[in-house]
């Protein structure tokens, strides 16, 4: 089990280093949406640092739904994932192994990103100590769960939009405690109880989604 | 040596895969009429059908990727088979031998560089092994998915789907001796093909897929 985990994540890994510019669209796409917000909300810096956390965070979690929805479509498509799915009780391997990759392609760039975002925004050094903290313990969260909608939609026509549809609701206690952490840290509170449901939705999600990966893989190939 | 031969000899007199009365479905459909057969260690079945029969969703069903609508099926031995469908499960950006290394290691294979080597030397896809898999042609696709036959040595029960799609003829001669080889060694195999199986020994045993009877 532990072989072809490590084996899954390796292809992945270098399959998103042979298409740099495709695995580059979700930073790209969060750098541009955070971005905006200046231009659009205009540029008083009270205001800013307000909204900053909850811009942030709807960004990485849009960013990972946009990247989310090809997981398993690709393998789906050539065979692969029917090669991974006849290994002996590898489903719940290669529902971590999945999301897994996907948190290292586009999980940990918003992460080492995020500080620059929160610097644009005017933040405490605290504030984006905490923005990082929050998204270290959030951004896995998205990916499990992200990859749960992509096995629950895989072969459906339009499953992209259903799987934002599916997906996103489950995202928002970490869209809320992952926000709230950062604007409590702002408001000179702790952030403490923030960071313990947080970890506490990541390892909800870490025990069960890939569970529940697994079996909707195995209906989305019967 | 004498543990092996009485090892293989044991195998010999077994069978690898029963079916009994088995039937699939698609959807709502029923594909085939009560199909039952037994793959023996050291034969080839050769599963033929119409188009639309159920041929692959019959591999698939013995793969165990989907679970029969009727009827049984029993498989000896602790590995899965190796299961080669029509797609070749190879990845654009990925180079031939990378392709063929991850494929092994998914299923568990001890592999060496020099036995990748070897698998796509015989299948006569050796020079391109450094290659990225989306600049061959398709007969080179399936040549190099071929390969991870070449490369395995134990006598696992082959469900091959249309193995000689897409191959020229030389192609074809180096495929049959590949899956004659295995099934001297006591290996079995399933395949399907809508082309002649140019296999003289063993004679491939042939199992027709029927029409159900309308209910």
């Amino acid at each position: 089990m532990s072989t072809t985990f490590a084996v899954l994540v390796g292809r992945d890994l270098r399959l998103a280093a042979r298409r740099r510019i495709d695995a580059a669209l979700p930073i790209a796409f969060f750098t541009v949406a955070i971005s905006l917000f200046p231009l659009g909300v205009g540029p008083e810096p009270q205001t800013l640092r307000q909204i900053a956390p909850g811009v942030v965070w709807v960004a990485a979690l849009l960013a990972a739904m946009l990247s989310v929805t090809q997981l398993y479509a690709t393998d789906l498509a050539d065979g692969s994932l029917e090669q991974m799915l006849l290994v002996p009780d590898a489903r719940l391997a290669i529902a971590a192994a999945k999301a897994a990759s996907h948190w290292l392609v586009t999980g940990l760039p918003l992460v080492v990103a995020a500080p620059v975002f929160g610097v644009m925004f005017d933040l405490s050094r605290e504030a984006i100590a905490a923005l990082v903290a929050s998204l270290v313990l959030g951004t896995p969260v998205l990916s499990l769960l992200g990859g749960l909608g992509a096995a629950l939609t895989l072969g459906l026509r339009s499953g992209a939009v259903l799987l934002i549809l599916i997906i996103v609701p489950l995202c928002i206690p970490a869209l809320i405690f992952g926000a709230g952490a950062v604007a409590a840290v702002d408001a000179g509170q702790s952030a403490r109880g923030h960071y313990s449901l947080l970890g506490a939705v990541l390892i909800f999600t870490a025990v069960l989604a890939p569970l529940a990966t697994a079996a909707a893989l195995r209906i989305a190939t019967e | 040596m004498d543990q092996r031969q009485t090892a293989s000899a044991q195998a010999a007199s077994d069978a690898a895969i029963v079916v009994c009365e088995l039937q699939c479905r698609r959807g709502d459909r029923v594909l085939f009429a009560p199909t039952s057969f037994v793959v023996a260690s050291g034969t080839i079945v050769w599963v033929r059908g119409a188009n639309g029969q159920g041929k692959t969703t019959l591999l698939r069903t013995l793969a165990g990727l989907s679970s029969p609508a009727a009827g049984e099926i029993v498989r000896t031995g602790s590995r899965p088979p190796l299961y080669l469908a029509h797609a070749n499960a190879l990845k654009d950006d990925l180079t031939v031998a990378e392709s063929l290394r991850f494929l092994l290691q998914l299923a568990g294979e001890p592999i060496s560089a020099a036995a990748i080597d070897a698998a796509l030397e015989r299948l006569g896809v050796a020079s391109r092994r450094n290659a990225f898999v989306r600049t061959l042609s398709q007969g080179q696709r399936r040549r190099v998915a071929l390969a991870r036959l070449a490369a395995q040595r134990e006598p696992l029960p082959w469900l091959l789907d249309e193995p000689f799609d897409a191959l020229d003829a030389s192609g074809v001669a180096v495929v049959a001796d590949v899956i004659a080889e295995h099934a001297r060694r006591g290996g079995s195999v399933v395949l399907t093909s809508h082309l002649p199986v140019p296999i003289d020994a063993p004679v491939p045993t042939v199992v027709q897929l029927h029409e159900p009877a309308m209910a």
